[in-house]
């Protein structure tokens, strides 16, 4: 009887046991699993993983095609959630552009076009003989007045051509707001700092393309390495398409270029 | 609104607002009252003898509160001191720190030397707290001997002459931060500098005289007539010159009819029509400008012209804070989309709204009471009470 006893009292004990490591450890992975997930993911830039200090090896660049932009506003959601952008603020965003027959142009970016453009312009009474979508982003500037005018250095320039900001050191003064030709910056209501788009640096570094990149269902949004000659954006930039940079006037020289553009867009 | 109306949808927000439009104000006064002592002290216009060291103590009373808008803006004032510790030689903000605290050391040194006399007089006469005050601002030191006096001239002399092109470059370099703003094509002239170290001068002058009036109306004193009138006489000067630069700025532009024309004047003929063309330009410049002929050019009384002086300086303060507004906020309200306009609408209860902004203005003034018992701003107070 006793020896029964027992028994079924060691079968309790080991039946607790047993589900307090199951619920320690279950809630363990909870927490502790991103990191590793991200590498299981196949690389989708090469020549990155593994060499963690060779930042100087790439030189990267940001092709808008404005022919295959539809619109559709998925590189808008995709960028809000990678970064829980604020409501109102924007990192990247989708113009609509209008020519009635007048050549008349109308612009329009309704939420940033987060919500996609689903329905046509109704304020406009005259035929419209044209349309398209200009996707912004960062520029990511070779001279950026950011970098020039941010008084502390929290804005600056990577190696691999990232214009980034220090969230350790910004002072929230704008100015780089003010410096910024493409309006791309603003200041987060949640940290009082500047933010801005980053070309999804966290992702390259990690072979990762751009989240908004990644999302895009026509291809219109394309990344790569020009240093690597065998990337896409490599071969549309030394291809014979036409490809112009926006405010060229401004003499920032910016990465991000757009095949297809047209002179409307500002 | 407008169907062809786009503005970027970065550009909706107005992120430098009223604080940054009092920044360029208050340190205008500053350069500005900075330049009527010196007036005095350098170039020997002996007419403005009589508020010479009044313009002082209005100078160190403004720059006292020049830093605190900015403190007020910033997304993160407790990494203010970033901007000294970690300056970016490139950016045309960076310099600010250091030119702001040089300047108010020529300042402070400058008014501790030119009260010197007086501050030990005034120690040998007072008391307890007060006589312990005293010790501090004399360093302690009480010998007013003719040598020592001497010493103090020149050091006083030296001190005005550099503090002369430290006030324009405080003013200018002001200027320049927006000037050098390439992005934005209201900002990014080579005249901006020229125009806020003009209209710094005109709203410094110009508030001297409103509150030395005003000063001497509520304490009965007579208004000193020949320094009342040079200074008016200065303001009208300098003023006609920042006007004609401003103007200038404008015209110029709208004849070359580049890009920037293009852009900017559907800003001035747009959401700025009341606030640059009816109120800086009209009221505040034109009407200004007949009263100074009237009051430079003919024989106006004594008892109209103690009237009519202050009313100009009152209207000169104001025409520099809509000048300050237009360009400020003004310049913000163009989107970089150069295809629409913003709106801004100013918040009471804000950090930077309009209740800060009205007791960040009464500061300085309320320092100034302050200052005006530690330092008698007229030497005839002295006279009275050294019997």
């Amino acid at each position: 009887m006793d020896s029964i006893k027992s028994e079924l009292d060691r079968d309790r004990r080991q039946f607790i046991k047993k589900v307090l490591k199951g619920t320690i450890s279950g809630s363990l992975l909870l927490v502790i699993p991103a990191g590793a997930g991200v590498l299981k993911i196949p690389e989708q830039i090469d020549g990155i993983r593994g060499k963690d200090w060779a930042i100087s090896e790439q030189n990267f660049a940001f092709i808008v095609d404005i022919t295959l932009c539809i619109g559709c506003g998925a590189c808008c959601v995709a960028d809000k959630r990678e970064f829980n952008v604020p409501d109102g603020y924007y990192r990247t965003w989708v113009e609509r552009y209008l020519k009635d027959v007048d050549d008349e142009v109308y612009v329009d970016s309704p939420n940033g076009g987060l919500d996609g453009y689903q329905t046509p312009r109704k304020d406009l009474d005259k035929p419209i003989r044209d349309t398209f979508f200009v996707p912004k982003l960062c520029n990511m500037c070779e001279d950026p007045s950011c970098v020039q005018v941010c008084p502390v250095g929290a804005t600056f320039r990577s190696p691999d051509g990232f214009v980034l900001i220090d969230q350790k050191r910004c002072i929230g003064c704008a100015y780089c707001i003010q410096g910024c030709p493409y309006s791309v910056r603003f200041l987060n209501p949640v940290t009082h700092m500047a933010d801005k788009c980053t070309w999804c640096y966290h992702r390259v570094r990690k072979g990762l393309l751009p989240a908004c990149v990644n999302v895009c269902p026509t291809g219109a949004r394309k990344f790569g390495d020009l240093n690597d000659k065998e990337s896409e954006v490599s071969k549309i930039l030394r291809g014979h398409g036409v490809l112009t940079v926006l405010k060229k006037d401004m003499g920032n020289y910016p990465a991000l270029y757009y095949k297809g553009l047209r002179r409307e867009v500002v | 609104m407008d169907a062809a109306n786009f503005v970027f949808p970065n550009d909706l927000h107005v992120h430098w607002s009223m604080m940054i439009a009092l920044y360029p104000y208050i340190t205008g006064i500053v350069a500005g009252a900075f330049i009527v002592s010196s007036l005095y002290h350098v170039f020997k216009v002996e007419a403005l003898k009589p508020i010479s060291r009044f313009s002082l103590l209005f100078a160190l009373a403004f720059l006292a509160f020049a830093t605190l808008p900015l403190l007020m803006h910033l997304g993160r004032p407790e990494r203010n001191f970033n901007i000294m510790l970690t300056p970016n030689p490139s950016s045309a903000m960076a310099g600010f720190g250091y030119i702001y605290t040089l300047y108010g050391i020529v300042l402070l040194l400058e008014i501790l030397f030119i009260y010197r006399p007086t501050l030990v007089r005034l120690k040998e006469q007072t008391k307890g707290l007060m006589k312990l005050l005293y010790t501090v601002l004399t360093f302690g030191s009480d010998n007013l001997s003719p040598k020592s006096r001497e010493l103090d001239h020149k050091i006083i002399k030296f001190l005005a002459a550099i503090g002369i092109p430290m006030a324009c470059v405080l003013h200018g370099y002001v200027g320049f931060i927006f000037g050098g703003v390439k992005a934005n094509p209201i900002w990014a002239t080579p005249l901006m500098p020229v125009i806020f170290l003009l209209s710094a001068c005109v709203s410094g002058i110009a508030g001297i005289i409103f509150v030395y009036s005003f000063i001497k109306k509520v304490s009965k004193q007579p208004v000193d007539m020949a320094c009342l009138r040079t200074c008016t006489n200065y303001l009208a000067g300098f003023f006609i010159i920042d006007f004609s630069f401003e103007m200038l700025e404008v015209f110029s532009h709208s004849y070359l009819r580049t890009w920037y024309h293009h852009s900017v004047e559907g800003l001035l003929w747009g959401p700025l029509f009341n606030s640059f063309w009816v109120w800086q330009v009209g009221m505040l410049s034109v009407i200004p400008v007949f009263l100074f002929g009237w009051l430079c050019l003919t024989k106006v009384k004594d008892s109209i012209y103690r009237i009519i002086a202050p009313l100009v300086g009152l209207l000169l303060l104001i025409q520099v804070m809509f000048m300050r507004w237009n360009v400020v906020i003004g310049g913000q309200l163009m989107s970089k989309s150069h295809r629409g306009f913003t709106e801004f609408h100013p918040e009471w209860f804000d950090r930077e709204g309009i209740i800060a902004v009205l007791v960040l203005i009464s500061l300085p003034l309320i320092l100034l009471f302050i200052l005006s018992k530690i330092f008698p701003f007229w030497l005839e107070d002295e006279k009275e009470s050294t019997g």
